[in-house]
């Protein structure tokens, strides 16, 4: 639309937005452009009623008009004169309030579909892309920042339309009035643009220097509330305070510094302004009473009243690159997420899990993509239907990489991943990830009942397979024990269960699929041992679900059938508990930092 | 831990202040430091709303002299035109004054306000801090102080102008004519009256925005926050359905908010039309006749009341003034909402800053001391030595601890800590050893007197902690928390931040304890590397020792190292561990640990459950025990 011409190809992503809005988005200005239009009649006819009516003349403005109404005296025409710019005036109400709700309409629609776009987009995101960007970024993008963009559109619609027509409209009307005198306007308009660009120019550093010292001013008081008990517990209270002093100090100056060329903005306008209008004043007045001069006092106030019009729509039009100016940083946040590329698409596909075979062949995978900087080397595996396999290993050492590979949160760099014997890119996602359920390390319940989130796992789940997967997750008993059982609200964000019964509740929750693979990533960390190797003795019972354990504590994978150690990335060894024991240092050495001998002795 | 409050919104739309003209005075006292500024101000807005507008009533007299026709005397008209410059200049200047002083007074009062409330922070108790999201403490600095500024900077000039010009608005057009006055009259009540109504009814409908746009906000948040659940549930459609339905529902009453925040420009514009129209339509009704002609209402009551007539030139002046007064009233109506708004910002300000601060009864000082024949001394020396300085008596600095029937609460109702009682000898190591929730970390939070106990009693060297000065007491303690936090700067100043004087050497040395050395010598800059956002660009683990060089170089007598490597997995925590034992040597130190291997070596171990102490011993003793810490070394039962 018009917008994408004006402001180039960053709005391409915006253009969508409009539809199912395109009758109110075009209406706005229609209606605005008529609203301007009778207005701008108003001084006209006010000219005719003061020359005409007023002072008797025989030549009045609009005189092929009005001539025309059927008035007979003085009184008539007056009456008529004024009821027409009574008329005028009601019209332009009228569309004026239609114009505000066409823009209201368009507007709100323009948001409504751009949040929606920017959420749909943002679900179509992979794991990788989910990493490039901070969640509260993400939530700033689809609040926030398509808050100002809905502001801006409306603006667009109203203002960016009302003022040029309005400078236009005006200008023809002093201009027909009187030609020489409107070259006036011609020497103001540069007047009025000249400081106004000048000031953005050289305001633009300024303002620019202002805003980093107050987000650096900020991020220190971030940083310092953070910190509070660390501030607190080495008493640097007072060497805080003198800290924020200077930075306070500074962005005091720098705040004036930028602000104070705006403060000669308005008075040059008026200045402008008022000029003018003694100008024409003077040379108006002088014509008027020139012998050969036909400018009768009703037209010269009007023109008068146009050329403040002028004017003032000439300094909101000066405004309108700093008004854009502002959107763009949120429309460059928002064109982001639109133009991230999708890394992983569902391939079109019938295939199903069959087993929970996996196989691992020759996988390397990094995160940056880069195959200097790998995540996971030469990873081979192979994993039978059933089995339970423990992965052990440090923080950072790959463990939570190597199962995210399984139901293809992160695509290979090389080699394959191959679940019930096919790789798992020939599976749609959907049918890929209702056959490996995964519990993430930071897991999330959300708002509603428990009930409703144990539904995630399965849309048709009936109450007795929902209380039966709790069961072997060990959060029967305690839901069963809040006053509103299953239908139990879990608060935004699940924040009204504990941590150990939140990750009972996720597992619970991924049982629901009734996966062939179900991995739990540290799942259990806030689990007493005692639950724990209950909610082991369940799963077990679950014979042909393949389970694979990322655990920190070794007596949660001990009885697996194979054990994983991992080790920069790498899979240093695979073996049995006793095995390993015996052969790998690594398992050794963690084994007995949890686990003395003296303590088994 | 106290629970955190729940997530935060914007403010958009936002509370109205409760007491807008107690904060607005309050406020003012602000600019006491700028009393020539204000008074300036003051007069250049009176000046400049007096100029401005007898500059437009000058247009009469314009208007007479060229009434005259071809024998108008131009030269007074010159002379009226020099004047009309005249006062256009004074208000062109007072504009420019006001802008620019304004923007100095403005700017100082926020930079004063911001200094308040940051040096109020820092004396207020943790509990302050505990129970806020930094998004919440955030917003004092950004949105409120964002609201303040904007009100000094141009909501109250633009008021007081507004004020001001329609009261000589009026006074002039009294000279002018009196019907026209009545007309304008009843225009203020027009405009009065409709403002009125749209506002409400805006309010109302903003309401239900606020609420439905909180709602999507929170949907998003949510949904952003567990977007990896999403996806591995595929429950991608679902969640699409689920926004739609918020969605569409805050565009309905989005649409009908803005309407009426919309319609207002357009109406006010056009009532000032409508009026403008009767006006000039009246006026020239009632306008005495030009000679030669007859009036306009010959024959009605009009005729015979002179009084009621309008000159044509009165008429032409007053035209100029309608939009004057509808534009002011409008503007008048909006700022004084956006004032109200702006004020709630100070509001939330100032109850920050009236917050009582941190309670500090203690006159109990830390001195440096030295041995001179067998006595204590106070100096200024470095000596190693410290001791309390209690009026005149000095008590040798020891690091002996002892809790005695201590009950503490986070609310005053949820008892966190019952009847726990312990002593810890100078040079002891003592352990805590309990699950999340157990009362661990408040222990050591009562230490430092980050809370205050409510019942029994702790004292330091025998001291009461009541009666050592917090800062005293803190400065004794060294702490080495779960959560790193460093802050921007070099490394080399994160060191530092344990001891401000230490010089190079010694943060160098302090490193060396801690371990750290080793890996600061091999960053790209060494210890001038800058940390960047909370020390983002080190490990944890790297963090972790930076922290502990902090604590080696504030060298305290006591140590607290509340769950200093659970984030730290176990075979890097060995590497650590060297540091971390060369640090506690020779002091007292109170160690908290999710981890046994880490308290395994301690003089005596506590463990806590629901806020009491259930076994005490040194690791031997209380594996013979058989309890609850033999079931958790071997692994029978788990913490949590």
């Amino acid at each position: 639309m018009e917008k994408k011409m004006k402001k180039g190809p960053g709005l391409k992503h915006l253009k969508p937005c409009v539809r199912g809005y395109v009758t109110p988005s075009v209406m706005t200005p229609v209606l605005i452009v008529f609203e301007v239009a009778l207005e701008i009649l108003i001084p006209l006819l006010m000219a005719a009623l003061v020359d005409g009516g007023l002072y008797r003349l025989d030549e009045f403005q609009l005189q092929g008009v009005i001539s025309r109404l059927p008035y007979s005296n003085n009184l008539q025409f007056v009456l008529w004169v004024g009821g027409l710019m009574v008329l005028a005036s009601l019209l332009s109400l009228l569309c004026g309030a239609l114009a505000a709700r066409t823009s209201a309409v368009a507007s709100m629609g323009f948001a409504k579909n751009l949040r929606e776009r920017i959420f749909d987009k943002i679900l179509q995101f992979s794991f990788r892309n989910t990493d490039r960007f901070q969640t509260s970024s993400l939530v700033i993008r689809a609040t926030t920042d398509v808050n100002n963009l809905q502001n801006t559109y409306q603006m667009f619609l109203r203002m960016m339309f009302r003022a040029p027509i309005m400078m236009v409209l005006a200008a023809i009307m002093a201009f027909r009035i009187n030609v020489r005198l409107s070259y006036i306007f011609v020497i103001a308009l540069p007047l009025v643009l000249t400081p106004m660009l000048l000031f953005m120019f050289i305001g633009r550093k300024r303002f620019k220097m202002m805003f980093k010292k107050m987000d650096t001013m900020n991020s220190a008081v971030q940083e310092n509330l953070i910190g509070m008990r660390v501030v607190k517990s080495f008493v640097r209270g007072s060497y805080e305070n003198g800290k924020f002093r200077d930075s306070a100090d500074d962005l005091m100056r720098t705040q004036i510094y930028a602000q104070k060329l705006f403060s000669f903005a308005n008075p040059i306008q008026l200045g402008v302004m008022w000029g003018a209008t003694i100008l024409l004043w003077l040379f108006g007045g002088r014509m008027s009473v020139s012998p050969d001069g036909n400018l009768p006092i009703g037209e010269l106030t009007a023109l008068i009243g146009y050329s403040t019009q002028v004017i003032a729509s000439l300094q909101m039009v000066s405004m309108f690159p700093l008004m854009l100016s502002r959107m763009r940083a949120s429309l460059d946040r928002i064109n982001e997420v639109f133009e991230e590329q999708i890394d992983i698409e569902s391939p079109e596909s019938d295939l199903a899990v069959e087993t929970g075979e996996i196989e691992f062949d020759h996988v390397d995978f990094s995160y940056s993509g880069n195959p200097d900087v790998l995540n996971l080397k030469d990873i081979n595996l192979h994993i039978l239907p059933g089995q339970t396999v423990g992965v052990i290993g440090g923080t950072g050492e790959g463990k939570s990489t190597l199962v995210q590979m399984i139901p293809r949160l992160y695509d290979v760099l090389a080699g394959s991943v191959r679940v019930s014997g096919h790789d798992v890119r020939e599976y749609s996602l959907k049918a890929l990830r209702d056959g490996v359920s995964m519990v993430l390390q930071k897991n999330m319940l959300f708002s509603g009942s428990i009930r409703e989130n144990m539904r995630w796992g399965d849309p048709d789940a009936t109450d007795e397979e929902i209380r039966e997967a709790c069961k072997i997750a060990c959060a029967d008993g305690f839901v069963s024990a809040f006053p509103d059982g299953y239908n139990t609200d879990l608060g935004q964000g699940g924040c009204n269960v504990s941590g150990g019964q939140k990750q009972r509740l996720c597992i619970a929750r991924a049982l629901l699929k009734k996966p062939k693979i179900l991995i739990l990533d540290d799942s259990t960390s806030a689990v007493d041992t005692a639950t724990e190797a209950k909610i082991r003795d369940g799963l077990s019972s679950l014979h042909d679900m393949t389970k694979i354990v990322i655990a920190q504590r070794i007596t949660s994978v001990m009885d697996a059938d194979q054990i994983i150690v991992m080790e920069h990335g790498r899979i240093s060894d695979v073996g049995r508990h006793a095995e390993l024991l015996l052969r790998s240092e690594i398992y050794r050495e963690v084994y007995e930092s949890q686990v003395r001998e003296e303590v088994n002795a | 831990m106290p629970p955190r409050g729940g997530s935060f919104n914007s403010k958009m739309g936002g509370k109205r202040a409760e007491k807008p003209l107690k904060t607005l005075l309050r406020l003012f006292r602000y600019f006491k430091n700028c009393t020539g500024i204000l008074i300036v101000s003051i007069i250049s807005i009176l000046a400049y709303s007096a100029a401005s507008n007898y500059a437009v009533l000058m247009t009469k007299k314009l208007v007479e002299v060229l009434e005259a026709g071809i024998g108008a005397d131009m030269a007074k008209y010159a002379a009226l035109l020099i004047g009309m410059a005249i006062l256009y200049a004074i208000a062109v200047v007072t504009n420019f004054l006001l802008n620019r002083l304004m923007l100095s007074c403005s700017a100082r009062v926020m930079c004063a306000l911001r200094k308040e409330m940051f040096e109020k922070m820092q004396s207020l108790p943790i509990s302050f801090f505990d129970g806020r999201t930094h998004g919440e403490l955030m917003s004092y600095y950004t949105n409120d102080t964002e609201a303040v500024n904007e009100l000094l900077h141009h909501s109250i000039t633009q008021m007081l102008i507004s004020i001001s010009s329609l009261v000589f608005v009026f006074g002039l057009m009294a000279s002018l004519s009196i019907p026209v006055v009545f007309i304008m009259i009843c225009m203020g009540v027009t405009v009065f009256y409709v403002m009125r109504g749209v506002t409400r009814k805006s309010r109302r409908n903003f309401k239900k925005q606020q609420f439905e746009l909180a709602a999507v906000n929170g949907y998003i948040e949510e949904m952003m926050e567990g977007q990896k659940v999403v996806k591995v549930f595929t429950h991608e459609d679902k969640a699409k359905a689920g926004f739609k339905v918020h969605n569409d529902e805050l565009c309905k009453v989005a649409t009908d908010a803005n309407t009426y925040a919309s319609i207002v420009g357009p109406l006010m514009n056009n009532i000032s039309h409508i009026f403008y129209a009767i006006t000039c339509t009246v006026g020239v009704l009632l306008a005495a006749p030009v000679p030669g002609e007859e009036f306009l209402l010959e024959n009605t009551w009009f005729a015979s009341h002179q009084a009621f007539l309008v000159e044509g030139s009165a008429l032409i002046a007053s035209l100029q003034f309608v939009r004057q007064v509808s534009n002011r009233i409008s503007q008048i109506s909006q700022q004084f909402n956006s004032i109200l708004l702006a004020l709630a910002g100070a509001e939330r300000i100032f109850a920050l800053i009236d917050m009582p601060a941190e309670v500090d009864e203690g006159t109990v000082t830390l001195v440096r001391v030295e041995h001179q024949n067998g006595k204590l001394r106070e100096t200024d020396r470095r000596t190693g030595y410290w001791a309390w300085k209690r009026g005149d008596e000095l008590i040798p600095m020891r690091g002996e601890v002892v809790f005695t029937d201590v009950d503490f609460s986070y609310d005053g109702k949820k008892q966190v800590l019952s009847d726990v009682s312990l002593y810890a000898h100078p040079g002891q190591k003592i352990a805590f050893v309990g699950s999340t929730g157990a009362g661990k970390t408040t222990i050591t939070n009562l230490i430092n007197r980050f809370y205050d106990i409510a019942d029994g009693t702790i004292t330091y060297d025998g001291i009461p902690v009541r009666e050592i000065k917090k800062s005293a007491l803190r400065s004794s303690l060294g702490m080495v928390l779960q959560d790193t936090h460093l802050f921007s700067g070099t490394v080399m100043d994160n060191i530092r931040y344990g001891r401000l004087d230490a010089t190079d050497e010694e943060c160098i040395k302090a490193a060396k304890i801690a371990n750290a050395d080793f890996f600061i010598s091999h960053l790209p800059e060494g210890y001038q590397t800058q940390l960047v956002a909370d020390g983002a660009n080190l490990s944890q683990g790297q963090r972790q020792l930076i922290a502990i060089a902090r604590a080696a170089v504030s060298d305290p007598p006591v140590l607290i190292l509340d769950e200093a490597t659970s984030s730290i997995d176990t075979r890097t925590e060995k590497h650590i561990e060297k540091g971390m034992d060369a640090l506690m040597h020779g002091r007292t130190v109170f160690v908290i640990a999710h981890r046994l291997s880490t308290v395994r070596n301690s003089d005596c171990i506590m463990v806590l459950e629901n806020g009491r102490i259930i076994e005490r011993g040194d690791h031997d003793a209380l594996l013979k025990e058989r309890g609850k810490y033999y079931e958790l070394c071997t692994g029978t039962s788990e913490l949590s």
